[in-house]
């Protein structure tokens, strides 16, 4: 039936932890997702958790902890946030690349600078080519779920790749909110114990790992890292098939919110598909055909099934929480279009940057893109696709 | 109740302002309600006027944004009246509630732009008489339920007790002080229009 409970995203992710009981954690305290290793070492201390957890100096040495005891056989997670990510970067392609299945709770922050400390996508979308799986969440309930979903994705052996489960940073990280929470037990056999088949303290089978690979193998490596990429995406939806199982709650690739019959949507990640939600509902009373496609899975990017999902529209809004500061839009927007055209779908598709450094998207905010997908069909013209949502001064 | 009451509290930084929305949270989600608790994090300092934010309703809520025309406005340090415009966006139908000692003409003044009506209470008096301190955010929360009638007196007391007994684990003894600030308070808040 679930626990009926009301958490912040940070207590979630931290009690979703707290119930996989991994065998280590390290991690190096960020704004907005200290919390996350804070709860955490606490469920350590109190014995609530048998993790070996590691109190590193910085986020290199954090990544390079979890590879190491990942590498070794152990199952392995951690939280970062924006400039912690950044200082990890050596260690996350390594990570993917040794094919080491860790677990990251990223909570989106603006990477620096100027400094700050609020939520946009800027730390995630600059890991999005890093070969690890990107998760995206809308509010704490989904950040849990993700997490709890994490590591059966993670560690499959069609896919052995990294994962990081998203969410934003204050907006959900901080915001408390109903939640249903699954069963200890539950969890523990749904997640099930870890065994490895290839890991370096297995002396029966002597390895080695990240060793030297030059021009005849590098290429052969990464072809096959990005079919793992591929493979996860079957992967991520018999998980989640089986999650559904557990607890009712039904996750995809993406979600279709009002999809079906939709003339104008909005592409979106994390917690402003609420918002637009919301907006949808209210667009919808007033005879207005507006619907919503949340993508879950950024990474591996289901262009093809969002192609489809997006087939019938008549405009589509791209909102990115990033800029991607290329002169052409948003990286979200950037693959929605390009698969696209791979699928031969020439329907009208405009990009906002939105949301960057914590500027906050209303409700009236969703409603201007909505008159503005009217607009462009009605008069059928589209004259500048990469846009600003909610900026001060020329647009 | 109406479906979705949205609440904007006024602080500043160490009043306990952010504290109080999560209790209300709290105490608005043991009712069986769906909730949102959430800070507007700034440049958080002692002193520093900040803002936090519930959303109480009956259906689960998806918003995700700061609260631009709320239902209800507490304000939690009068000095804030006119220094930010507390009443922003308030709802002529709903109310404004205010810790301060000062006259209703003076209130009645300095937000002579606001149709709804206006409350007040003594949260210090109310505070130093049972807790010894000045912890204005307790007599506050009180004041908001009994002005928004989320919940009866009764409903509200019997929850934070148990809500007390929980945060206040290792201090039982401020448990008392604080069941008394909330009584009073309910007992205190008056309207001024």
């Amino acid at each position: 039936m679930g626990i009926r409970e009301r958490l912040s995203g940070n207590e979630a992710v931290a009690i979703a932890m707290k119930q996989i009981n991994p065998d280590v954690v390290a991690a190096f305290p960020i704004t907005p997702s200290t919390e996350i290793p804070q709860y955490f070492s606490t469920f350590v201390s109190n014995g609530q958790v048998d993790t070996n957890f590691v109190a590193v100096e910085s986020e290199h040495s954090a990544m390079s902890a979890c590879i190491g005891s990942e590498a070794a056989g152990g199952r392995t997670m951690t939280a970062t946030s924006a400039n912690g990510l950044s200082l990890m970067w050596e260690m996350i392609y390594i990570a993917s690349s040794l094919r080491l299945p860790i677990v990251m709770s990223l909570v989106n922050r603006a990477v620096s600078g100027p400094l700050n400390i609020h939520n946009d996508h800027s730390d995630a979308m600059g890991a999005r080519d890093s070969g690890w799986i990107q998760l995206f969440s809308e509010n704490n309930q989904e950040a849990y779920d993700n997490v709890i979903m994490a590591n059966r994705i993670a560690e499959h052996e069609d896919v052995l790749l990294p994962l990081m489960v998203c969410q934003d940073g204050f907006i959900t990280s901080h915001s408390i909110e109903n939640i249903e929470l699954i069963e200890d037990e539950k969890v523990k056999a749904f997640v099930g114990k870890y065994t490895p088949k290839h890991y370096l303290l297995d002396d029966k089978n002597p390895m080695a790992m990240g060793p030297l690979d030059l021009q005849s193998y590098l290429f052969e490596h990464k072809a096959q890292q990005a079919i793992a990429m591929k493979n996860a995406k079957k992967v991520i939806l018999e998980v989640s098939e089986e999650f559904e199982k557990m607890t009712g709650r039904k996750y995809g690739l993406f979600e279709e919110y009002k999809l079906d019959d939709a003339e104008y949507v909005i592409v979106c990640m994390n917690s402003t598909a609420g918002t637009v939600k919301q907006t949808v509902d209210q667009l919808r009373e007033n005879g207005v055909k507006a619907g919503l496609l949340k993508v879950r899975v950024f990474r591996p990017f289901p262009g093809e099934e969002i192609s489809k999902a997006l087939s019938k529209a008549k405009v589509v809004a791209i909102l990115d929480k990033a800029d991607s500061l290329n002169g052409q839009g948003g990286a979200l927007y950037e693959d929605v279009v390009s698969a696209m055209y791979n699928e031969k779908l020439t329907i009208p598709a405009v990009n906002y940057v939105y949301g960057i450094g914590g500027r906050d998207t209303t409700s009236k905010d969703i409603k201007s893109v909505y008159d503005d997908l009217m607009e462009i069909d009605n008069s059928k013209k589209l004259d500048n696709p990469y846009r600003y949502l909610g900026l001060r001064g020329d647009k | 109740m109406q479906n979705l009451i949205e609440i904007r509290w006024h602080g500043r930084g160490g009043q306990g302002a952010k504290t109080a929305s999560l209790l209300l949270a709290d105490a608005a989600f043991n009712t069986g309600k769906y909730i949102q608790g959430f800070p507007e994090y700034g440049p958080e300092r002692m002193g520093a006027p900040i803002t936090a934010y519930n959303r109480i309703s009956t259906e689960p809520i998806t918003i995700h944004s700061n609260i631009y025309e709320p239902d209800y406005v507490v304000v939690v340090d009068d000095t804030l009246l006119e220094v930010v415009d507390v009443a922003s966006g308030l709802k002529s139908t709903g109310a404004i509630v205010i810790n301060t000692t000062k006259d209703n003409e003076y209130l009645k003044n300095v937000l002579k732009d606001y149709e709804g009506s206006i409350y007040k209470i003594d949260a210090r008096k109310i505070s130093i008489e049972t807790l010894g301190k000045y912890f204005p955010n307790t007599p506050m929360l009180a004041a908001i339920v009994k002005v928004s009638g989320i919940m009866s007196d009764e409903e509200f007391l019997n929850d934070m007790i148990g809500s007390f007994k929980h945060k206040f684990a290792k201090k039982p003894e401020v448990i008392e002080g604080n069941m008394k600030a909330l009584e009073m308070a309910l007992k205190e808040v008056e309207k001024v229009k």
